[in-house]
């Protein structure tokens, strides 16, 4: 057990670059960057106006149905990648079985297409 | 000891990110801790040996799940603190909701050791020797090929689901017909007219 987690120590390593990059350059960011704040520097503004408004706002359901249908076939691709060592195997019932998996979403894929979900207007 | 160092570590983080998700002021903030309570489940789904989960996990739930769930969190019109107002008046249904999952769960886990049919319930434990990835493949496709076609009929329930109750074709809106355009031929479209001088169109 402790091999396999060995194994992950690359990734562990690259966590620790990753983070150490981050707080690196906000340290950086925070020692040599010249600052000489003021309140009239900080405050925010919009295009020079005070702001307006909050930056949260009624947003058209679309683009949720775009990312819904992109989590959908997210799914659908993680369901090929253990189907690799079936078919390598030559494993005929699996092969087909995962034709016919992908012909279902297909079926969704044309429906969403004739619907026009994937267009924009 | 590396072993259970790592799943102390793991455990911990996950519980307190989860604690955070809930607790957090701003709700951008419980999401970057959800990513992060996704991140410990993954390492303890690799402790468990279940690599191809964890990685499915990263990817499906970090890459698109918490995606998701931070654009409609950023994006939605509501007043958070409005919303937390009830917060106190909620805490004892909430506590009750959660202290009878904790009790079930605990009750599941105990029999779940006692029991002497538990070992035949693990239908399908990894070989030694093969990968996790290997063994599910094996497995999937062919034993377990009525579930395999039920998620696919689940994911098209959902696609369909998503579309009908969200696609609504706004009326007076200009589309893109690609089709139509690449038709178009320069004698339906242009027309050279001979205008004399002084005359104009009429």
């Amino acid at each position: 057990m402790d091999a396999l987690l060995l194994e992950y120590l690359p990734i562990l390593i690259f966590f620790g670059i990753a983070a150490a990059m981050g707080v690196g350059f906000i340290l950086a960011a925070f020692v040599l960057a010249p600052s000489d704040p003021d309140p009239e520097k900080v405050s925010t503004y919009e295009c020079g106006f005070n702001a307006f408004d909050d930056a949260r706002m009624k947003f058209d359901v679309r683009f949720y149905l775009v990312a819904i249908l992109f989590i959908i076939f997210d799914l659908e691709v993680a369901f090929l990648f253990p189907w690799l060592f079936p078919v390598f195997e030559g494993n005929l019932f699996a092969f087909w079985s995962m034709i016919c998996f992908l012909g279902v979403l297909t079926i969704g894929f044309l429906y969403e297409w004739r619907k026009g979900a994937l267009d924009w207007e | 000891m590396l072993q259970a160092a790592a799943f102390y570590v793991l455990s911990a983080v996950a519980i307190l990110s989860a604690f955070m998700v809930v607790s957090a002021r701003n709700p951008v903030r419980s999401v970057l801790f959800l990513i992060l309570a996704f991140f410990s489940a993954a390492g303890l789904f690799v402790l468990l040996g279940a690599e191809f989960l964890a990685m499915i996990l990263v990817i499906v739930y970090v890459g698109a799940v918490a995606v998701l769930f931070l654009f409609v969190v950023m994006m939605l019109d509501i007043d958070f603190a409005a919303l937390r107002q009830g917060f106190l008046s909620y805490l004892p249904l909430g506590g009750l909701v959660a202290l009878i999952m904790a009790i079930e769960l605990a009750m599941i886990g105990s029999l779940w050791v006692s029991a002497e049919t538990a070992q035949f319930a693990l239908r399908s434990p990894t070989p030694e020797g093969v990968s996790n990835i290997e063994a599910l493949g094996a497995i999937l496709y062919d034993d377990y090929v009525l579930f395999f076609q039920l998620a696919g009929l689940v994911l098209l329930v959902a696609m369909v689901g998503a579309i009908v109750l969200t696609l609504r074709h706004r009326q007076g809106t200009k589309r893109q017909d690609v089709g139509r355009q690449v038709r178009r031929t320069r004698e339906e479209s242009v027309e050279v007219v001979d205008i004399k001088s002084g005359e104009g169109i009429g």
